[in-house]
């Protein structure tokens, strides 16, 4: 039970940071609809500028959310106008060619950082690290004893903070609205005089931002080295069609149920089989709720 | 290209290793024949099906577990593993075509892409079946020599264009290319999708499936993170026929020749070899905006940056 309760927390904790990830996707998703395959190798870009600015400055890599937030929404910006845009125009015979140079572009962004970095496992040791809240501490006959670490709560507070941020920004700007408009239906947005164009830059910059933004809240709890980029761009992948194509909700709804469902597994079959939890959820989505855990909403709703 | 010159090219390559050549360079004459192989695989998939794997690593992982489980643990040789790899790629191709095939476009690409990656997972945690990180290595190769292996893989490849080429100009090819055009317009006129998909798929991944078997008894080592990797085994597939040539018969032969070129220059450059997936990635960035259908689809664009002027077609 205690064991149980523990993992449960965990998995919270994990998902919202998941959540947050495959929150830059789903966006970029809905609005340019082609995928980000360097949506993870920007957020390990992220990461080590938070490294960098730690191990130089001593800037604290929460503080640093200050600095790569908005450094990685001009990478995408840049990657969006100088590279994929272009693609766009391109006649070819297969549609997939924007996917395919995301892939270049994660592998460049990768290997420039292992060049760079070298390919070593690297941590931010911020003092804190180990620090973690005891149940006993507060209430001295608790049944059961359990603890919550201090920085995976930090870093969990300020996911939640973002999404907030992003479902405001999302709703109740004029920018918001153009980029839900341009998700929706590009041509009638067009129509609408949204500029379309732009929209669509600005949120390939907004998604690579907020998966900066997840790096910088992982790095106090995770290590990083170049290749954690692919890890991470299956997982929001995983999540995005978990919670349904295009929808923020689903996405975070689909980050909580990845991260408790991988954190279950890693507790009760091992750590090296949390990968496969995490691609049986995925598989389980694929056949069951191809449209995912939106669709379900949805139908009840049809039924009523 | 004429009739005869994929004859012509065999007969050449078939008497190349009289010429005397040293190991090193029948080893990459044999890396060349081996990634046609699996780049005409790729091609018929995702060139002429328009269904892009972004996984082709699973298949070529398979069978090379295929032959290497086959050694370890039933004892018989690794070149069993050609033959058996066959049933077992159809398998594999049957079960990821089932899950992936309703899947289309970008989102079937990612499920291919992490139908690999669970295998490699898979393979790396069985540690009583798959030897897990450790792998498995053959005891004794077959052959010191590299002759016998490059007539195999010569054959092998030989077969596979021929095959390939076949199937394109038959019906089936015709269907094919149908659904990559419009897949609702091809379900509409009565082609069964879901089929020719799934055959297009076993095929392809049959061929890599042999390819892997061939891997495992030329190299004599597997482990997960060789025979499974994403961007040395998937995403160099894709470069490979991207560079060649998407939808062409000849463009995974000529994009496999320049990778393994490429690639042998670049890691024989010291400071560079550390460098090779910047390269290409940088390359493949090029290619896709200057050249999207390859040097073989878009001949003429790349004779004319050339200044090459082409007498007639």
């Amino acid at each position: 039970m205690e064991v149980l309760l523990q993992t449960l927390i965990a998995g919270l904790l994990l998902g919202g940071l998941y959540a947050l990830i495959g929150l830059g996707m789903t966006l970029i998703m809905g609005v340019m609809k082609i995928i980000n395959l360097a949506h993870g190798e920007l957020m390990m870009v992220g990461m080590y500028v938070a490294y960098v600015l730690f191990s130089a400055f001593h800037i604290d890599p929460y503080l640093s959310i200050i600095v790569v937030a908005p450094l990685l929404f001009l990478l995408g910006i840049v990657f969006q106008k100088y590279l994929i845009n272009p693609v766009l125009r391109v006649e070819a015979i297969l549609p997939e060619n924007q996917v395919i140079l995301t892939v270049g572009i994660g592998m460049v962004l990768a290997n420039v950082a292992t060049i760079i970095f070298s390919s070593n496992y690297q941590s931010t040791p911020v003092s804190y690290a180990t620090t973690a809240w005891y149940l006993t501490d507060f209430w001295k006959g608790a049944p059961l004893e359990l603890s919550l670490s201090l920085p995976w709560s930090v870093s969990f507070v300020f996911a939640i903070f973002i999404t907030t941020g992003l479902w405001f920004f999302l709703s109740k700007t004029d920018t918001g609205k153009s980029i839900r408009a341009t998700a929706q239906d590009y041509d009638a947005a067009l129509l609408m005089g949204v500029n379309v164009k732009k929209m669509r830059v600005v949120t390939f910059g907004l998604g690579s931002a907020l998966v900066g933004s997840a790096g910088c809240l992982f790095i106090p709890i995770y290590y990083l080295y170049p290749d954690l980029g692919g890890q991470f761009t299956l997982i929001a992948f995983v999540i995005t069609i978990l919670g349904g194509l295009g929808s923020t909700i689903g996405a975070i709804i689909g980050g909580i149920i990845l991260g408790v469902f991988e954190s279950l597994t890693a507790t009760y079959l091992g750590m090296g089989w949390a990968p496969v939890g995490r691609f049986a959820i995925f598989i389980l989505a694929l056949i069951f709720i191809p449209g995912g855990i939106v669709s379900l909403f949805k139908k009840r709703r049809l039924a009523r | 290209m004429n009739k005869y010159s994929p004859f012509l090219l065999l007969g050449l390559l078939a008497l190349l290793p009289f010429v005397g050549l040293s190991s090193y360079m029948m080893h990459i004459l044999i890396l060349f024949l081996m990634w046609s192989v699996i780049g005409i695989a790729w091609n018929l998939l995702s060139g002429y099906c328009g269904q892009v794997s972004f996984g082709h690593a699973a298949f070529f992982g398979i069978g090379a577990y295929t032959a290497g489980i086959f050694y370890a643990k039933v004892g018989i040789s690794a070149w069993w593993g050609m033959p058996l790899s066959i049933i077992a790629s159809t398998i594999a191709a049957l079960v990821i075509g089932y899950i992936c095939l309703r899947l289309r476009g970008p989102f079937f690409a990612l499920a291919t892409l992490a139908m690999g990656m669970i295998l490699k997972v898979i393979a790396e945690n069985l540690t009583d079946f798959t030897g897990g990180d450790i792998g498995i290595m053959l005891q004794q190769r077959t052959w010191v020599d590299k002759t016998g292996y490059y007539y195999i893989i010569l054959a092998i490849a030989a077969i596979s264009f021929f095959v390939v080429k076949k199937i394109v100009e038959s019906k089936l090819g015709y269907y094919f290319v149908a659904i990559r055009e419009d897949q609702d317009a091809a379900e509409s006129l009565g082609i069964n999708t879901t089929l020719y998909k799934t055959i297009a798929l076993c095929i392809s991944a049959v061929i890599t499936g042999i390819a892997g078997a061939f891997y495992m008894n030329y190299m004599g080592y597997i482990d997960p993170k060789v025979v499974f990797a994403l961007h040395d085994i998937s995403i160099i597939t894709i470069m490979v026929v991207m560079v060649g040539g998407v939808a062409t018969y000849w463009g995974p032969v000529v994009g496999s020749l320049i990778m393994v070129m490429l690639a042998e220059l670049i890691r024989s450059i010291p400071k560079l070899g550390e460098a090779h997936h910047t390269f290409f990635g940088v390359l493949l960035i090029l290619i896709i905006i200057f050249m999207p259908n390859g040097i073989v689809g878009d001949f003429r664009k790349f004779a004319k940056f050339f200044g090459v002027r082409r007498a007639q077609r």
